[in-house]
């Protein structure tokens, strides 16, 4: 199934290596991944897409963790989340099929960010679904290039993120931590 | 130093020239190693041997990139190690410069973590951290690279300030619920096994293990690395589980109700076919990775925490168990023991390997520090050295790295200067690395090396005898003299031939007080039985044929041929192999002679 993981690493160089390397040589395959800055400065924030049974869920986000620059993994597939990707579409359009096109792009919430005499960019945010379903209505008009950045993700509500965590096995949160169990692994 | 590092095994080079130049400021030995691979072996050595973190050091490009077996190999069996190149100047690198490697990148997979050092003032930081990260947790590999220009530079030395972060996955709480499932299943099995693993030994949990199997009656199986983790001399103790375990003890997994793993992580080499593995078990997987939980076996309680932990929490709610009638029927599965192949091998004519072991383990009392490479001979070691005492074996388990043992050894000896240490290797493995001989003398080592020269890559040998037909290609081993060898490295050596050679032979090289070689020219198509085949069901075993096993000596052909009526066989489903060429009408000839080897 496919599964959003939110990763917060430090902005070192080599992270994005460290993580795309994990991902790879475990065997799982990415459809996308997103990096970007957050609100802290010196952590960057990851949205990886995978293709993944739900056995594998739990495995990848303890190996995600075992990554030194790993500051903190959260699945958000199973809790309500706001996802969206951006896409550029550069179309042909002439005179007679601009006004189409320009309908098109109201349908879809999309704007008109640059025109010339033979072609438009229009750039869309939305769910993958969405991008999708204009690409297929400008591909009669001709998509000459189209550039998007994959998915990125984020919980709804205020503290989504703190709570974050899926364990293996259930806590009861009755006892304090344990000193003796390290987890640097 | 501040780490407590007093030995540290390395091989210089340009890029490291200014580390080393400090070196000799300070009061740490350094054991020149022959070849980088054997730096990184004989640090892992030392690490196994103590449990300490064990040092490496090694300039850039090539000297880096000879590491990374060794990094590998800690990194498979979880051995704390930290490994220190040199690299070039920072502004040199990406520029292709003279011995430049991105050494970086290419250990990725096979470190816990590594570092690119540009700076002096990054260096305390990273060493730091890097020795944390080594000995924590599941311990592992960390790579230190440092650029020649921030060994040259000077900083502010602040220790303090250094101290490694805090990081990774957030602690979690005591799992309460998994503990109770843990108790209630442990407590009502009729037929529980423990499945004691490496990560026993790392985390020093021998005691808690032991309390656990006495009071609640449980017989424990062993993983080729959790030899050692509880005594061989137990009542309770099976033996080695897996691929060449003995058959009872597979049995004994497949027909449990309940398995407790501990530290151990159900290798493809423990488990055989995953889908038929130990199907009328529950399992109770007590693990610090939490990765390694349900990664192969998918089990009904996994408690994340070091073993010791765990069962400290555990134990005082086990109950006293009486599981004599499960203990029994494992003793009943006893027929084909290693000892009675033992007794059935002849002694004369050839030597074989399974003799040399069981006679090294008379000989040194069952004490020694054995050190084992990779293949037939390593698998004999633990079938045939009975361990009772924690770290008194090392071998490359999870990699399988042939050449391990002899560096490996050096590192063990620096460590523990007065145990007893051993090298079995066979002639291959040794062949890999047999350079470091020459470190033995030059560090004036009294380490005693068996090797099990059979003439060939002998595990190889068999796997091409089960299921390649016997076409033996590329198995038949060509190996110099081997007494000569040592002799040219001034150390003493001898060859024997006859089983009563080996225990006078034995003896000899421990009243020597210097590092003595013993080459036993054993059986060469000589067989480590049992055996699962690779992802078989773990109960399919390959078993010893009967009644007289392995006595064909060569000359007599078809002489033993397999009895398919074996009881023993019957009773565990085991398939039979015969062991001999007696299929070829050419059998008699030597793979040897063709090679013009004169063994």
């Amino acid at each position: 199934m496919e599964t959003t993981f939110v990763v917060h690493v430090e902005d070192q160089p080599g992270v994005l290596t460290r993580v795309a390397s994990l991902v790879r040589r475990r065997g799982f395959n990415i459809e996308s991944l997103t990096v970007g800055h957050t609100e802290t400065p010196g952590v960057s924030r990851m949205t990886i897409v995978l293709d993944v049974d739900e056995a594998a869920i739990a495995r990848i986000e303890a190996n995600l963790y075992k990554l030194v620059n790993v500051i903190r993994v959260d699945n958000v597939t199973p809790r309500p989340s706001v996802f969206r990707d951006l896409a550029m579409i550069k179309v042909a359009a002439t005179a007679e099929s601009r006004g189409a096109i320009m309908q098109l792009v109201d349908v879809f919430r999309a704007r008109v960010v640059d025109v010339s005499p033979d072609s438009l960019i229009i750039e869309i945010t939305g769910t993958e679904d969405k991008i999708d379903g204009l690409v297929e209505m400008l591909k009669q008009y001709g998509v000459l290039e189209m550039a998007r950045t994959g998915r990125v993700a984020m919980s709804r509500g205020a503290d989504a993120g703190q709570r974050a965590r899926t364990d293996i096995g259930d806590d009861d949160g009755e006892v304090a931590l344990d000193g003796n169990v390290s987890y640097s692994v | 130093m501040r780490e407590g590092v007093t030995d540290i095994f390395g091989y210089p080079g340009g890029a490291i020239l200014p580390a080393y130049d400090a070196l000799l400021d300070y009061p740490i030995r350094h054991i020149l190693a022959r070849h980088e691979q054997g730096a990184t072996h004989m640090a892992d050595g030392y690490a196994r041997a103590t449990g300490k973190v064990g040092v490496a050091v090694a300039t850039s490009g090539p000297g880096a990139t000879n590491m990374v077996t060794g990094m590998a190999t800690a990194m498979m069996d979880s051995s704390p190690i930290v490994c220190i190149t040199g690299q070039v100047g920072s502004r040199l690198i990406g520029s292709d410069a003279f011995q430049e490697t991105d050494i970086t990148g290419v250990t990725l997979p096979v470190t816990k973590h590594n570092y690119l050092v540009r700076r002096a003032e990054d260096v305390a930081p990273a060493v730091r951290e890097a020795f944390y990260l080594a000995r924590t947790g599941r311990p592992g590999p960390v790579l230190i690279d440092i650029t020649k220009d921030a060994q040259q530079a000077s900083c502010t030395f602040d220790w303090d300030a250094a101290a490694p972060k805090p990081h990774g996955r957030p602690p979690t709480p005591p799992q309460l619920t998994e503990h109770r499932r843990a108790l209630e299943l442990i407590n009502a099995a009729e037929r529980p096994l423990i499945l004691a693993g490496h990560g026993i030994l790392i985390g020093n949990a021998m005691a808690q293990v032991r309390e656990l199997a006495d009071r609640a009656q449980i017989p424990v199986a062993m993983t080729l690395l959790g030899i050692g983790a509880f005594p061989a001399s137990h009542p309770l103790n099976l033996g080695m589980m897996g691929m060449h375990g003995e058959a009872w003890v597979n049995t004994a997994i497949q027909q449990a109700d309940l398995l407790i793993a501990l530290g151990m992580r159900f290798d493809d080499r423990v488990t055989g076919n995953l889908k038929t593995y130990a199907q009328n078990a529950k399992k109770i997987h007590i693990e610090i990775d939490p990765a390694e939980i349900n990664k192969n076996v998918t089990v009904d309680v996994g408690i994340v925490g070091d073993v010791r932990g765990v069962l400290d929490r555990l134990l005082p709610s086990i109950a006293p168990g009486d599981r004599r009638a499960w203990l029994d029927s494992i003793d009943a599965l006893k027929g084909h023991s290693a000892v009675r192949d033992i007794k059935n091998l002849p002694d004369e004519g050839h030597l074989y390997a399974a003799h040399v072991i069981h006679d090294l383990w008379h000989a040194t009392n069952g004490k020694a520090l054995v050190v084992t490479d990779v293949g037939q001979h390593q698998m004999w070691e633990a079938q045939y050295y009975h361990h009772d005492v924690p770290r008194s074996l090392i071998t490359s388990g999870g990699l399988g790295t042939m050449g391990f043992a002899l560096p490996a050894a050096i590192g063990a000896k620096v460590a523990r200067p007065r145990a007893d240490v051993w090298v079995v290797v066979g002639d291959g493995g040794f062949q890999m690395t047999m350079a470091e001989l020459a470190t033995i003398v030059q560090e004036n080592l009294d380490i005693n090396i068996a090797i099990i020269n059979n003439g060939y890559l002998g595990m190889v040998r068999q796997w091409q005898e089960f299921f390649y037909e016997r076409r033996y290609s590329a198995t038949p081993l060509l190996s110099p003299d081997f007494v000569k060898i040592a002799q040219a490295y001034g150390i003493k050596a001898q060859s024997v031939t006859k089983r009563a050679d080996v225990v006078p032979a034995v003896k000899a090289a421990r009243a020597e007080r210097q590092a003595v070689l013993l080459d036993f020219v054993v059986e060469q198509e000589d067989t480590v039985y049992p055996m699962v085949p690779a992802g078989a069901d773990l109960d399919q075993m390959i078993r010893r044929p009967d009644p007289t096993p392995l006595a064909d000596t060569g000359d007599e052909i078809g002489r033993a041929s397999a009895d398919p009526t074996s009881p023993a066989d019957q009773s565990s489903g085991g398939v039979e192999v015969s062991p001999k060429r007696d299929q070829f009408g050419r059998a008699s000839a030597d793979p040897l002679a063709e090679t013009g080897a004169d063994v």
